[in-house]
């Protein structure tokens, strides 16, 4: 910053103000976890993270986050590829497309539960006909991952998205004008170039996966070991038990933290070492 | 169930919480002395099991008639799951369960104004879709392979009666779901996603033709008591209180009779 601008105008007035408010706006985001932290029943904790019922809650939340956020990875980035284009597109189309990716971002997921429930249900639209070949959804494991790739597909998509516009595709053109085809451009240089966004819209759609709660017990139930993943677990705990339903917590809050923090560093734009 | 502390002092903080709100509340609660003789005045809430939904929503509209200055508001929902929130602190008034093990947690925790009143009773059903997908003909059917079925979770009042009852019907069932409150079973059978589920007699009469209910000749063995009790936190315990004695009284009873519960 140039010397000439006074040392007040840099270091007061509006600054200050800001600092403060985004203090209040970190106290409004941290606080809440810390109060579980405090209130965690610590001797207990040992016993309880071992116990049967939060290890399987804790096998199933990660099976059906990680299966989810690749098939997130898998139809996202063409997803966001089409919408990184679709701004040449007239106007009607490019914000109903744009909508579409975030309803779930904005839907209650409880509702978003019962839609899937309306479509895929053994008496929903689609699911009729399914159902009519021997499949039925709900109430299954591969319900879990509906559910949860409903709801996190938005953020793998933006942030892709976000990454791909940044791109500089003067490098495509220039794969292109060597002779490469579209496909072999798409695969040896976009996806290198966005892979810091790939990243980071895995890690923010695992970590939504993961704590998903509303659409999965509406769209696939809960019974322990099939549907029953950890939010759930903590929910029904936090009625009878609330120690059991803190401890549970804590395990989630430690897995999304550490993914969040584990791969930040490595992967997210604007921190290369 | 012990009370650390820290959750005597939250309690503490939304009762005051509740009481700084009422006394902003301003005039519209205030004693009008010259227009009416009725002293009855305030927000009552009022925490029930959700399978109180339809026959209190129905009394306190009758009760709000009777007496203009009170407003009952009501929050429905899984009895464990509600005595949870008043054991962390939770500002409530009236508080009434669907069995008297979850309103134990509230009166051990020293929280009940008084003891609590059995106003009713209830028994489970087996309801299934009208189209019977899977021939559901007997409680026994449930046992069988195939048979989708929920649940309530042991740890709501119609979850432990489900386990109580098959229990005592010497059968083995393998539920697809164990859902949070009674409702929740009631929505899946009623949208045909389950072959079956045990549900209240009560719920099953307010479902109507969505549902049909497959009496369980044994069912009377497992009778769920309905408790109910003002809450040593309540701001407006008068109003609360006599509330309390509306859904008691024979008005009361008239409408738990007429929406399938039993009498205490």
């Amino acid at each position: 910053m140039p010397d000439s601008v006074p040392r007040s105008a840099r270091r007061r007035g509006p600054a200050f103000a800001v600092w403060v408010i985004a203090g209040v706006a970190l106290a409004l985001l941290v606080l809440p976890l810390l109060a579980v932290l405090l209130s965690a029943p610590w001797p207990r904790i040992p016993a309880l993270l071992i116990a049967p019922e939060t290890l399987q809650a804790l096998g199933l939340s990660v099976l059906t986050a990680v299966i989810s956020t690749a098939l997130c990875l898998v139809l996202g980035i063409p997803l966001a590829v089409v919408l990184a284009r679709s701004v040449a597109w007239p106007v009607v189309p490019r914000r109903l497309l744009r909508a579409a990716v975030t309803i779930p971002l904005v839907l209650p997921p409880v509702v978003g539960g019962l839609a899937l429930l309306l479509l895929l249900g053994r008496n929903g639209i689609l699911g009729r006909v399914l159902a009519a070949a021997g499949i039925t959804i709900p109430f299954t494991t591969g319900a879990v991952v509906i559910a949860q790739t409903f709801v996190a597909m938005p953020f793998l998509v933006f942030a892709v998205e976000g990454a791909l516009r940044g791109a500089d595709r003067r490098v495509e053109l220039a794969a292109a004008s060597l002779g490469a085809s579209p496909s072999r451009v798409f695969s040896t240089v976009t996806i290198p170039l966005i892979a810091p966004g790939v990243a980071a819209g895995a890690v923010l759609c695992f970590a939504r996966a993961l704590g998903e709660f509303g659409a999965t017990i509406t769209f696939a139930g809960s019974y322990p070991g099939v549907t029953r993943t950890l939010p759930i677990a903590s929910y029904l705990a936090s009625q009878t038990d609330l120690d059991q339903s803190i401890a549970l917590a804590l395990v989630l809050l430690v897995v999304s933290v550490g993914v969040l923090l584990g791969l930040r560093d490595r992967w997210l734009p604007g921190v290369h070492g | 169930m012990k009370v650390r502390p820290s959750r005597l002092a939250a309690a503490a903080l939304m009762t005051a919480a509740g009481v700084s709100l009422a006394a902003c509340s301003g005039p519209s609660h205030a004693p009008a002395p010259s227009t009416s003789a009725d002293p009855l005045a305030g927000t009552v809430t009022v925490l029930a099991a959700a399978s109180l939904t339809e026959v209190y929503g129905d009394l306190a509209a009758r009760f709000e008639k009777l007496h203009p200055k009170v407003t009952i508001t009501e929050n429905f929902g899984g009895s464990s799951a509600l005595a949870a929130q008043i054991v962390q602190g939770a500002p409530a008034d009236l508080f009434a369960t669907a069995n008297e093990a979850t309103m134990e947690t509230v009166t051990d925790a020293g929280l009940a104004d008084g003891t609590p009143v059995v106003s009713a009773t209830n028994i489970l059903t087996l309801v299934v879709p009208p189209s019977n997908p899977a021939g559901v003909k007997t409680v026994a059917d449930l046992a069988k392979p195939g048979v989708k079925v929920a649940l309530c979770d042991k740890s709501v009042p119609c979850g432990s009666a489900a386990i109580s009852l098959l229990a005592a019907e010497k059968l083995s069932v393998t539920p697809v779901t164990l859902e949070t409150d009674v409702k929740a079973v009631l929505t899946k059978v009623e949208l045909d996603e389950v072959d079956a589920g045990l549900v209240y007699v009560t719920d099953a009469r307010t479902a109507g033709a969505k549902v049909t209910q497959i009496p369980i000749p044994d069912a009377a063995n497992v009778i769920n008591r309905y408790p109910i009790v003002v809450l040593a936190g309540s701001t407006h315990k008068a109003a609360a209180r006599a509330f309390e004695q509306f859904i008691l009284s024979a008005t009361g009873k008239a409408a738990l009779k007429n929406a399938g519960f039993g009498a205490p």
